[in-house]
Order: C-alpha cells, then sequence, then structure tokens
C-alpha cells in the first residue's frame, strides 16, 4: 500500500480557556491514503474542526500541540516553524469551510481569490491559473463559467459559492482536503447539489479528503470510512458500510436518535372540537416584497403542526405574524373563535399569555445576565402576579417539567449546555401557561441525542399539558417524530398540507417531492442512486 | 450600468442632503445661540455714553432692531453667496477671517500630508505585530499622548526645543511679508505639536479597525491558504477596515481647523482661531457667527467625505446583485 497523505499519530491538542489548559484533543491516531476519503463524525465541541485544522498545521489562538505528530506526506508540520509549514498550506493542503459567505472576503473579487495561492506559489501565471479555475468550475456545474469568477462573493447564492470554494481548494491540485461541514448551512435541496459536486471532483481528481460532520447520512454518501469523535477520542474506526450497518460502539448507536424516535400515530392526543388557530387569506410584505401569500392554516387543539420549508420560504415570518410581531398586510387571524388582533401591542395580556415563541437559539433568546430564577420569575409575575413562594415553588415546577434539577435556578445561561438552555427557554414559554407554543427551529442548533431528548420532552408535554405546537424546521426527520400534520411552504406559499402520513406518502406535490427527496437516507448509496436516477 | 448604479448614487446623494440640511440646523442654532448672548454690543462700544438714544441709533445702523428671523434669513442668504456681512468693527467679515483662515488651512495641510499617511501606516505596524514591542509601544505612547491636554504638549514641545535646545523659536507669530522658509520654520513648533495629538488618536483607530476585521472568518480562511501574515493585513483586512479609518481620519482633519484653537494660542499663531478668540472679547458677532459656521461646514464636509468614502468602498453597494 502507498503511504499515507496524512499520519496523524496519538495527536494531543490543548486549548487555554480562563488561564487554564484542558485537553480537546487527547490522543488521537488517524491515517489517509491517497484518493481515499474519511469521514470525521461527532457531535459539536468533539474536536473535529481542530483535528481537521491540524492537518493543515494549524492551530486557533489559544491552542497548542501537547503531543502526537501529524505527518503531511512524511513531513511532520508541527516539528517545523510557522512559516514552513504556511507553504504546506494552499499548495498541499486545503480547506473548505463551512459557511463560503464567511470565508471569501467580500472586498475581491472571486477569481482573485480562487487563483491567488496558485499565482503566489503554485508556480502558474495568472492566464493558466485563470483556465484551471474556469475547468475546475465547469467541472463543479457553475453556471457561465467563464463569467462566474468576475463577480463579488455577495453576488452569488450559497450553494454556488460553498462550490467555489472547493474550487479555491483544488486550484493548486492539493494532496488533501478537509472539507469542515461545507453543507451544513446549505438547505436541503442545495446541500445535495453541493454534494455531487463534491463527490464528483474528489472522485475526479483523485485527491484525499478528511470529511468532517455531524450528519452521519451525508457522510454515507462521500467518506470510504469515517471516525466516530467524542470528547476528543476516536471510539470507533471503521468502514462506511460497517458503521451504517452493525455499529459497535453505543456512542454510534446514538447518533441514530431522532431517526429511531418512536412515531405516534395513533393521535389520541388529539382533542376534538373548533380549531384553536384559524389562518385565512394572510399574507404580509417587507415593503415591496410580498414573503407570505395567501395562508390558509387550521391549528387543532393538543395537535402538533410541523411547518417546512427552505429558507427564505417565510416560514419564520408566519410565526412572528402569529405571535403579533409582524403586522399581516391582508386576511384574517381567529383564534379560539374570536378575531386576533394583528399587532402584540392591541392583544390583551391574556391573549399574548395563551400563544407564546421559543426560537432557534437560546444563547441569544436568553438574558445571558438574568439566572434562570429571573428568566422563569419575570413571566410568572408578570401573566399570574405570582410573587414570593408561591412563585418560587413554580419556578421548582417548571424545570422539573423540562426535565432540569431544581438547583439549577441559580445558574446563568452561559453556565449551561445547549440543550440545557433550550430547556430554560422551554419552561419559559411553559411559565406563561400557554396554548399554542411556536417553536422555531428550536432543535436545529442541538447535537443529535440532545435533540431527540428535548422532542421527546415536549411530546410528553404535550400530552399532559394538552398544548398545540407549530413546529417550524427544515429538518424531515424531526418533522417524521414529532408531527400530526404537515404544512409545506415555498416562495411564501402553502404547497402542500395534510395529514402526516398522507403528506409523506405518494403521490406528492412536485416541490415535496423534492423536498423529501433530496433528505439523505442513512444509507450508503442514496446520493449514487440520485445521480444514476438523473442521468437515466 | 447606470440603472445598476443607482442605488450608490442616491445613497450619496441622500448623504449630501442630510450633510446640507445638518448645516442649515447648525447655522441656525449658531445664529440663536449668539443672538441670545447676554449684553448688548451697540452698549459695550459705546461704554461711558451708552444712552438709551444712543445704543438704539447704533443698532439700527447695524441693524440689531430687525426681527431675528430677518436677519437670519439675510445672514444666511448671503453667507451661501459668501459673503458673511460686516463686521462690528465695520471691515467686511471675510477680510478679517480669509487670510487668517489660509494660515490655518495652511498648518492643517502640512500637518495632515504628514499625519495622515504615517498614522495609517504606524497603525497597521501595530495591527500586524500585535502584542508584540512596537504594538505595545505604541498603544502606551498614544495613550499617554491622548490623556494629556493639548495644551501641555504644546508647552512640553516648547521647553524641550525653544528653551532648551533653542533648535525653534517658540512664538509662531507667522506674517504675510515673511518668505516660504521662514515662515515654515516658525509653523515648525505648531505642526509637531498637532501631529502629536492627532497621529495618537489616529494611529489607535487604525488598529483598532483592523484588528476589528482580523477577527472574520475569511481572515482565518487566508491563513488557511497560506497566505504570509503582512499580506492577510494588506490584502485581506485594510480594504475591509477603509470605512472606519476614513471617518476617524475625517474627524481628525476637521479638528485640525476647528479644534487648533488652544495650540494657536499657544504659539500665537495667526489662525482662524485667534480670530475668533479676538472676536469673542469685542463681541463682534458677526465674526464669531462666521467663524461658528466654517468650523460646522469643516465637520460636516469632512464626515460626509468619509461618509461617501465607506459608502463606495462596501463592494456590496458599488457592485449590486
Amino acid at each position: 500500500m502507498a503511504s499515507p497523505v496524512i499520519d496523524i499519530e496519538d495527536l494531543r491538542i490543548d486549548a487555554k480557556a480562563n488561564d487554564e489548559w484542558s485537553a480537546i484533543v487527547r490522543g488521537v491516531t488517524l491515517a489517509i491514503h491517497p484518493g481515499e476519503v474519511l469521514g470525521l463524525v461527532g457531535e459539536s465541541g468533539a474536536g473535529k474542526s481542530t483535528i481537521g485544522l491540524a492537518a493543515l498545521g494549524y492551530l486557533r489562538p489559544g491552542a497548542r500541540v501537547s503531543g502526537g505528530t501529524v505527518r503531511l506526506q512524511g513531513q511532520d508540520l508541527f516539528a517545523i516553524t510557522e512559516d514552513e509549514r504556511r507553504r504546506f498550506r494552499g499548495t498541499k493542503v486545503a480547506y473548505v469551510a463551512q459557511s463560503a459567505q464567511a470565508a471569501f472576503n467580500p472586498a475581491h473579487r472571486l477569481m482573485d481569490q480562487i487563483v491567488m495561492v496558485a499565482v503566489d506559489r503554485g508556480g502558474l501565471t495568472r492566464a493558466e491559473a485563470e483556465a484551471r479555475a474556469v475547468g475546475l468550475f465547469t467541472a463543479l456545474k457553475l453556471p457561465d463559467p467563464a463569467q462566474f469568477g468576475s463577480r463579488f462573493p455577495h453576488q452569488v447564492s450559497g450553494g454556488q459559492l460553498q462550490r467555489a470554494m472547493v474550487a479555491m481548494a483544488m486550484i493548486c491540485n492539493p494532496a488533501l482536503i478537509v472539507f469542515d461541514e461545507p453543507t451544513t448551512a446549505l438547505d436541503v435541496t442545495t446541500q445535495v447539489e453541493v454534494l455531487i459536486s463534491i463527490r464528483n471532483v474528489i472522485r475526479d481528481f483523485g485527491v484525499a479528503a478528511i470529511y468532517i460532520t455531524h450528519d452521519l447520512a451525508v457522510v454515507a454518501q462521500i467518506a470510504h470510512r469515517v471516525a466516530v469523535l467524542r470528547h476528543g477520542v476516536v471510539v470507533e474506526e471503521a468502514p462506511i458500510a460497517q458503521i451504517m450497518d452493525a455499529p459497535r460502539h453505543p456512542y454510534t448507536k446514538t447518533l441514530w436518535a431522532v431517526h429511531e424516535m418512536p412515531v405516534d400515530t395513533s393521535a389520541t392526543h388529539l382533542q376534538k372540537g373548533a380549531p384553536l388557530l384559524a389562518i385565512s387569506g394572510l399574507s404580509a410584505r417587507y415593503k415591496q416584497f410580498e414573503v407570505l401569500r395567501d395562508i390558509n392554516l387550521q391549528i387543532g387543539r393538543g395537535e402538533t403542526v410541523a411547518l417546512v420549508g427552505e429558507s427564505g420560504s417565510g416560514k419564520s415570518t408566519l410565526g412572528r405574524v402569529i405571535v403579533g410581531l409582524k403586522e399581516p398586510s391582508g386576511g384574517s387571524l381567529t383564534y379560539d373563535g374570536e378575531p386576533l388582533p394583528p399587532l402584540v401591542s392591541r392583544r390583551s395580556l391574556g391573549t399574548i399569555r395563551r400563544v407564546q415563541i421559543i426560537y432557534q437559539s437560546a444563547d441569544t433568546a436568553l438574558n445571558p445576565r438574568h439566572t434562570v430564577r429571573k428568566l422563569l420569575g419575570r413571566p410568572l409575575a408578570l401573566y399570574h402576579g405570582l410573587r414570593g413562594s408561591r412563585r418560587e415553588a413554580r419556578i421548582q415546577e417548571l424545570l422539573r417539567m423540562v426535565e432540569l434539577d431544581p438547583t439549577h435556578a441559580d445558574r446563568l445561561p452561559g453556565q449551561l449546555s445547549g440543550g440545557q438552555k433550550q430547556r430554560v427557554a422551554i419552561a419559559r414559554a411553559l411559565a406563561a401557561d400557554p396554548e399554542l407554543i411556536i417553536c422555531d427551529e428550536i432543535t436545529s442548533a442541538l447535537d443529535k441525542v440532545v435533540q431527540a431528548e428535548v422532542l421527546r420532552m415536549l411530546l410528553d408535554l404535550q400530552a399532559r399539558l394538552g398544548v398545540s405546537y407549530l413546529f417550524i424546521t427544515h429538518d424531515i426527520e424531526v418533522v417524521r417524530a414529532v408531527a400530526d400534520r404537515v404544512v409545506v411552504m415555498q416562495a411564501g406559499r402553502i404547497v402542500e398540507q395534510g395529514d402526516k402520513a398522507q403528506v409523506f406518502a405518494p403521490p406528492h406535490e412536485p416541490y415535496t417531492e423534492t423536498l423529501l427527496a433530496s433528505v439523505p437516507d442513512m444509507a450508503v448509496g442514496w446520493l449514487d442512486r440520485i445521480i444514476a436516477g438523473r442521468a437515466a | 450600468m447606470t440603472r445598476k448604479s443607482r442605488p450608490i448614487l442616491s445613497m450619496v446623494a441622500s448623504r449630501v442632503g442630510l450633510g446640507v440640511l445638518s448645516l442649515i440646523i447648525v447655522s441656525l442654532v449658531i445664529f440663536s445661540a449668539v443672538a441670545m448672548l447676554p449684553g448688548s454690543y451697540a452698549s459695550a462700544i459705546l461704554g461711558q455714553n451708552a444712552t438709551p438714544e444712543a445704543v438704539a441709533a447704533m443698532e439700527e445702523q447695524l441693524g440689531l432692531n430687525e426681527p431675528w428671523f430677518l436677519r437670519y434669513l439675510g445672514w444666511l442668504g448671503a453667507a451661501a453667496t459668501g459673503d458673511m456681512g460686516m463686521s462690528f468693527a465695520g471691515r467686511p467679515v471675510m477680510d478679517v477671517i480669509g487670510p487668517r483662515l489660509i494660515n490655518t488651512v495652511v498648518l492643517a495641510s502640512i500637518t495632515a500630508v504628514i499625519a495622515v499617511p504615517v498614522s495609517i501606516l504606524l497603525g497597521i505596524l501595530c495591527a500586524r505585530f500585535r502584542g508584540r514591542f512596537i504594538d505595545k509601544f505604541l498603544s502606551t505612547s498614544t495613550l499617554a499622548s491622548i490623556s494629556v491636554p493639548e495644551f501641555f504638549v504644546a508647552y512640553i514641545v516648547m521647553m524641550v526645543l525653544a528653551v532648551k535646545l533653542q533648535l525653534f523659536p517658540s512664538m509662531a507669530g507667522i506674517r504675510a511679508s515673511m518668505d516660504w522658509g521662514d515662515q515654515l520654520y516658525r509653523m515648525v513648533l505648531p505642526i509637531l505639536t498637532l501631529l502629536l495629538v492627532i497621529l495618537a488618536h489616529m494611529v489607535r483607530n487604525t488598529r483598532a479597525a483592523i484588528l476589528s476585521v482580523m477577527a472574520s472568518p475569511y481572515i482565518e480562511m487566508a491563513r488557511l491558504k497560506g497566505e504570509p501574515e503582512s499580506r492577510v493585513v494588506m490584502r485581506q483586512a485594510l480594504p475591509n477596515a477603509i470605512g472606519p479609518i476614513a471617518s476617524v481620519v475625517a474627524l481628525n482633519l476637521a479638528y485640525l481647523i476647528s479644534g487648533v484653537v488652544v495650540i494657536e494660542v499657544v504659539f500665537v499663531y495667526p489662525g482662524v482661531g485667534q480670530a475668533m478668540i479676538d472676536a469673542v472679547r469685542n463681541r463682534d458677532v458677526p465674526v464669531i457667527q462666521a467663524c461658528a459656521l466654517i468650523f460646522a461646514a469643516a465637520y460636516i464636509g469632512f464626515n460626509l467625505i468619509a461618509d461617501v468614502i465607506s459608502i463606495i468602498s462596501n463592494p456590496r453597494l458599488l457592485h449590486p446583485r
């Protein structure tokens, strides 16, 4: 067998936090051979990116190598000076970042950024490098390859920009590319296109790659081997087929958590009677731009309605209209048989109490300087006039409802994990005793295991309290797990709605079809079938 | 192409419009504030002879008996054509201020020509070698320079270079009759003092502007492409820091026109600040108003230019989708 492109041996990396060094990578050994793609899977904070960057001989500020070696084509990267390491980057080993929007410099044209390394250190003339870039644009199926490079980053779409970054990585024909969650920030339908492009160029150019992701379904389409990382340690490494079919380590099995949530189709929790919320003919606009058109939607008591669609489809705007943060430009909202005033400022406190919203990022939704007790105490005082020991008792009760330890009441949001913070945000919504909770992508920022726990808890709460949910999400897996009914939105319109079983069973509306077909299966070969299906 | 460039043109036009509007508001404030000052020019001039009749006659002669808004409109209309009216001492205001203004502009220009490139360069160096000796040295010394009042800086400069070393004259009283070299020689100390004051401010802000851009993900991306650190600063960070740098430069240039009063007094430099102080002493309202208006116009004008620079340095606005 040929010698490995990159050979990481017992790598240990420390990071400095509050003046103390703590280990974030704890003895990782990995080797990748020419033309091979290694998937690096794990939750956020597992050390995936740190290892990916170490393959470029790069450490984020405040990190240090405390042991082990990283050999790129035999050269120990951390045994040489920074200036010598620098020469490998861009030419021998390249990096594709998660957000192309953030990783391209807004001040320069795409072509200038893409050919820079090749002209500076790759030994190509500007004309040669540009010709090569145009060739890559064609291979990556970018529109108008000859002119594409003359645009600025803000002038092209997210999916195109992500592919442009792949072209930038490939420009010097490197031996290794590190892909760091390259499709995580994209919509599912865009993700497929970028995945196909990435897989094709990897295959056609025979480059070795490290593919970092938290999504097992994505890595199954790209990687030959997978290393599962947890707390800075590789817990399992095996060929992809073995990981998918017969995972050995218990932690690897938890990565299927949401996928394997029991689906309740009994509908016993649904309550009969008039709908809680009825929306008819609703529209909304930002200046001249119409974001919602002719929305008709009903939510019953105790029902979970999932609102799915891509970013920009108007899902979140609809949520904001329902809670009264955004004024509709037409149509009507009826709540429990009564017309609902359009803006929160014109609603009574009692009405506001009945409809609550939870946001995607608990980090920004919770005041970082308020303790959990204060965060939960304020809605209790506002809506229910609770004071003193009665309020304290209710705070304790709410914390138990969201499965948090009552001692957490004294903590600040910064002292809680991501999942715990989202539970506090849920408890804060519950403090109002609402009948309808708008959940705007509330599990998108959470890891799979935590995501499944939070979803399960929400379903339990629904069974106990009879609360209704409007679940805004782009994640079809979440929809399958929690929804009673599904509403599909595209470009401000509802294109399909109905019971979950009906929407998910063929025949589909064309857009629903595209959306469902774009969600990667938890199986090897899904992408191959898509490509084969298109060729046919 | 004209269609495409329209948003940026309309943005620039609206900034210019807002600039003019602020200038009109400022002129109103200046006019009414001066009108509200206690004491009357006529009774001050007449002194012992200030009988009510004499005061009234003099006020009528100077047009001070008309309603304030008529006086304001007349003044504003004339000011728009460059005529600032007659000073109470009987000379056209522009004759009083004009030569002084030229002196101030000369002092400001020489200082700016040195200070702007030097401070941007030093700011870039600080950002490039962040935390190293040059950064620490410049950060400390600029902080010290900012914290000390400007007249104190002036006296220290004067004590060292004029009194102890006797290299330059401590008085910068230039006259039109002196030749250029002699004028420049006398201006060295005020220029040096102004440099110390504004360099510090501009260096610190340039450094901060670049460092805030250096936290962007595309800077890390450039490092991951193996770009040398100096190129990362010059090619990746600097183009994105032009807006904030332009606005701090504008602020300092405006200071050179309107904020140098103290320095001019210390070095007895015949600039517009001196003219204003003399006018205040003599209650010569038209001259005070003209000076205040020039200072306001300088502030608004330079900030307007900085605004326009930061708009056109933004590729999102320069090259719309």
